[in-house]
């Protein structure tokens, strides 16, 4: 009867992909926990000075950026070549660096808040004027420890 | 006529492709390298209670002009240089306190290391590249002092006991036995760098 005709032996049975789904939204969700999406474009040209001894920022849940360079090409027009500072998505001015450090901790939990560091990301052309002024504003808002981001290599390819 | 059955099922074959879209998508925007520089802590704006009077041969003067050229102890120096004049300092143990420094005993120079105190200053011109170089080679003076004590002590390099000692996956029992030892190597040369405010001419 050629209804119950076996099937032949050599086939092999199809290997079953229904929870194929399951592990792509396991990578999935993986991934979409540990994302942390750039939250500000740079402004300014951002090309860090080359340092040996230096340590990893750790957590970046307890690090508020601050930028400092020249105005990229297309801002040129606008705000000149002299280095500005770039606060989130915006240009700003030194006396805005103590508000937005005040307004970043209050952001932050409770428990982090006597723990954050300043990391300064400035361009290896700025001059250290306006890096005395922003850790004068600094020091008035008692956010004592900066980290200034290298990236590592040897300090003295920074002379030439 | 005869009653439908349910309603047809969804075809959920195409689940798996939607997924890996966003899978994609979220591999390419991931970002977890971290970044790394150079800790400093400022000095609190509030002067201190009592005044403290330290003597001019305690401290290690580097100024640095707007021309990037240093002026060390009010001698004109080469950056190559400044690493080695400042463990020279460090270590110079004029008052003989100190058992494990190799200097040269210079009644001229600091008394001991924890008494030493260097002071960087510099032009508001000074580029920012040359002050992080000077940064560099002044926290380079006390890691290489300190990771040869270490490598006494213990046997292994001070700046790798502190990274450990810092980064978060180290086991806490692990952690636990390094933060003396790390404590213990950082008292012997405590890091004493003043930034002044920058002087204007």
């Amino acid at each position: 009867m050629a209804k119950f005709t076996k099937k032949k032996d050599g086939d092999l049975p199809a290997v079953s992909t229904a929870s194929l789904p399951d592990i792509v939204f396991m990578l999935l969700f993986f991934f979409m926990t540990v994302t942390t999406m750039k939250d500000s474009s740079l402004l300014v040209e951002n090309t860090l000075p080359n340092a040996s001894e230096i340590k990893k920022l750790e957590k970046k849940d307890r690090v508020i950026y601050i930028y400092v360079g020249k105005p990229t090409q297309e801002y040129q027009k606008v705000f000149g070549t002299e280095p500005r500072i770039q606060l989130n998505d915006k240009f700003a001015r030194v006396d805005e660096v103590g508000t937005y450090i005040l307004a970043e901790r209050a952001k932050k939990p409770q428990e982090l808040q006597n723990v954050l560091t300043t990391a300064l990301k400035v361009d290896k052309n700025a001059n250290m004027g306006l890096i005395a002024d922003i850790k004068q504003e600094l020091r008035k808002v008692n956010a004592l420890k900066v980290n200034y981001t290298t990236y590592e290599g040897n300090a003295f390819n920074n002379l030439q | 006529m005869p009653r439908r059955k349910g309603a047809p099922e969804v075809n959920a074959g195409s689940m798996a492709d939607i997924a890996f879209l966003l899978l994609i998508f979220f591999l390419v925007t991931t970002t977890i390298e971290t970044d790394a520089g150079l800790d400093r802590m400022l000095p609190p704006i509030e002067p201190p209670e009592e005044d403290v009077i330290i003597k001019q041969k305690n401290i290690f003067t580097v100024n640095i002009n707007k021309n990037g050229q240093l002026l060390v102890e009010d001698n004109l120096m080469k950056l190559e240089d400044l690493r080695e004049a400042a463990i020279g300092f460090l270590e110079n143990n004029a008052d003989g306190t100190c058992t494990f420094c190799k200097g040269k005993k210079n009644p001229a120079s600091s008394d001991n290391p924890s008494k030493a105190i260097i002071s960087l200053k510099n032009d508001r011109e000074t580029k920012y590249s040359t002050y992080i170089t000077v940064q560099n080679e002044l926290v380079g003076a006390y890691n290489d002092l300190r990771n040869r004590e270490a490598q006494r002590l213990y046997g292994r390099d001070f700046t790798k006991m502190e990274a450990e000692y810092l980064n978060p996956e180290t086991p806490s029992s692990v952690r636990d036995d390094l933060k003396d030892k790390v404590k213990r190597v950082q008292d012997m040369f405590p890091q004493k760098l003043s930034e002044a405010e920058t002087s204007t001419n």
